[in-house]
């Protein structure tokens, strides 16, 4: 299994493809530290306890934050890395000359899977580095052991959002022969999850619970539960959640709602919660995702070993 | 009796309603070069995929080297090497990068494995291009670098899957050389194709399948005695000074069974080789012998035969 990883880290870290998504990415890191310089001023206070994290969560008025490009490139890139893992291998009838090499048919569907996900996982570190790196030049404000810790906890939970992400892709190259039906596919569910889960969501919470002005507070909170008990089936809404819960320590709750009304009865924004609490808070969301990653993973593994060689 | 290296018994394959191969049974030993023909769909590469452990039997058995390719298939592989039909390399690797990677995938010592790299490149005749990447080569050149692909780990045994389709003459001509230095190497090569005269000129038997039987088996010249003479040899003499009583005493050799033609021109149909005999027959009749051919059977129409019997 090891060539078989090393070759496609190589072919992967030698590949056009992998240049253009790491310019793109690097690209939107540059954009996201902007933003953050442009606006850090506004929002941190004297007893701000966690200046630095601020530089990924911060969002401009027109431009998004760094958690919203990361959390819409990992699921590109990790697509663009793995639509095509077994079914160009089939195009190119590289397959059946593999297959009669002396190695478990495993070794190949693993070792490129890791070397995606090796990949996937060097933009990922070098992106927070970057915008840590260049954030830390700007704003001169260095971490403490807390932030950097809920940093690497982020950059955990990103590589196995990605791998969740490739395990699909890789699930849909091993079932479809034709890699721009893989990619199709893949993109098809990402856009899906990403974006119509989450109105789905709100349109069913409104049937079930209309909410409008006269509504009492019990209403818009049942309303806020539906909708995002239902968004929860999509993978992005459990990453959004999870790193916006790391990230942002201030928030005591997952549901938007909930938050406002705590704010609203405290006054002022909420003092942060502890590492452990907010681990502790997200902990379903990174368990869920995992689990799914693994669902895709083996179910594409299954496939790929019970696959009949057949004559063409 | 020499090792058998490929034993099958009964091996069916079947997919769904459709049945590929069925009730296979063939013995391929050391050292042969076994031509594999039959009509496409009739279940050759069917039959090697089988052998290779890529696609398991519906029933049978098969034996490869003495190892169970369903049971043991990484002890198949290790021993045997597979040119698929249409084999297919990364193309944005170089040829000597290509082959180096399948020499990882079989644990060779790298140490060991790049000048036999570079030898087997030398050996097909692509050392000017090693360095190229293979996206630029051409059917002909990839065809000669899977043969190289697949000596890398020294097989005993070499399943070359329609070598010759799709290239020019001087390519085929190329991959024939090459598959004969295999032989000579003592790999025994089971050699796919439907390009008769090119079987006929390497094989030292051939196996037909047709629909999935196994229809004929056997060295060229017998299963052209069997299908043209009924079963018997035919032998054309040219006679010089010929005599009426030469017919007779012709017939008169044991073993002979017709003599047909005009005088100076005859067939004699035998039961066994008897070019001797007949040579000393005509000469002791006082006749000259001009010339004497045993009819050769063309593979062509062995193979016409039996597919004009479905």
């Amino acid at each position: 299994m090891y060539a078989v990883f090393r070759k496609e880290l190589a072919d992967h870290l030698n590949s056009k493809r992998f240049v253009i998504l790491f310019i793109l990415a690097l690209l939107a890191a540059i954009l996201a530290i902007y933003v953050a310089t442009q606006n850090i001023r506004s929002v941190v206070t004297a007893d701000t306890e966690f200046v630095f994290l601020k530089i990924f969560t911060i969002s401009g008025e027109t431009l998004p934050s760094f958690l919203f490009f990361i959390s819409l490139f990992i699921p590109i890139i990790a697509i663009a890395l793995g639509f095509d893992t077994i079914s160009s291998e089939r195009v190119s009838g590289n397959l059946s000359r593999l297959l009669s090499q002396p190695i478990y048919r495993d070794a190949v569907i693993n070792g490129k899977f890791l070397a995606g996900l090796a990949v996937l996982a060097i933009i990922i570190v070098s992106l927070v580095a970057i915008v840590s790196g260049l954030g830390l030049r700007i704003i001169g404000v260095p971490p403490n052991s807390e932030e950097v810790l809920r940093l690497i906890v982020f950059v955990v939970i990103s590589i196995i959002y990605g791998a969740f992400w490739m395990a699909l892709s890789v699930l849909f190259s091993v079932f479809f022969n034709r890699g721009a039906t893989a990619m199709l596919s893949s993109i098809g569910l990402w856009i899906f999850f990403a974006f119509f889960m989450s109105m789905i969501a709100g349109a069913i919470a409104n049937v079930r619970v209309p909410v409008d002005s006269n509504s009492t507070v019990e209403m818009i909170v049942q309303n806020a539960q539906i909708a995002g008990g239902i968004a929860r089936i999509s993978p992005s809404t459990l990453y959004g959640e999870a790193i916006t819960a790391l990230l942002v320590p201030e928030l005591g709750s997952l549901n938007p709602v909930m938050m406002w009304i705590a704010i609203q009865t405290a006054g002022r924004m909420l003092t942060p919660l502890p590492f452990g609490q907010s681990l502790l808070l997200v902990w379903p969301q990174l368990v869920s995702i995992i689990a799914i990653a693994a669902i895709c993973f083996a179910v594409s593994y299954i496939r790929f070993m019970r696959e009949e060689i057949r004559a063409t | 009796m020499p090792q058998a290296v490929i034993e099958t018994t009964n091996l069916t394959k079947k997919y769904d309603a459709f049945t590929a191969v069925e009730g296979l049974n063939l013995r391929i030993e050391e050292g042969e070069i076994f031509g594999f023909l039959g009509p496409n769909g009739a279940g050759k590469t069917t039959t090697i995929l089988m052998l290779l452990g890529l696609t398991e039997p519906f029933s049978g058995t098969a034996q490869v080297c003495g190892y169970n390719p369903t049971r043991e298939p990484l002890k198949v592989k290790r021993i045997v090497g597979y040119l698929p039909e249409k084999v297919g390399f990364y193309e944005d690797l170089t040829a000597s990068q290509n082959l180096k990677y399948t020499a990882e995938l079989n644990r060779l010592d790298m140490k060991e494995a790049e000048p036999r790299i570079a030898d087997l490149l030398a050996t097909v005749g692509l050392s000017e291009v090693a360095d190229h990447e293979v996206r630029t080569f051409s059917r002909g050149m990839k065809q000669r670098l899977g043969v190289a692909d697949i000596l890398i780990k020294e097989p005993k045994l070499a399943f070359l899957d329609e070598p010759t389709s799709s290239i020019d003459p001087a390519g085929i001509d190329d991959i024939l050389n090459i598959i004969a230095k295999m032989a000579k190497r003592g790999i025994t090569i089971i050699f796919c194709s439907h390009q008769l005269p090119q079987v006929q000129k390497i094989c030292t038997r051939v196996g037909i399948l047709a629909k999935g039987h196994l229809v004929a088996d056997g060295p060229i010249d017998r299963l052209g005695r069997q299908t043209s003479g009924g079963g018997r040899y035919r032998i054309e003499v040219q006679i010089g000074q010929p005599s009426y009583k030469l017919i007779e005493f012709l017939k008169g050799i044991k073993g002979v069974v017709d003599v047909t033609g005009s005088l100076d021109s005859l067939l004699v149909t035998c039961d066994t080789d008897l070019r001797s005999q007949i040579a000393k027959t005509i000469i002791d009749s006082g006749s000259s012998l001009l010339g004497m051919k045993i009819e050769e059977y063309s593979l062509d129409k062995i193979y016409k035969k039996y597919f004009r019997e479905d």
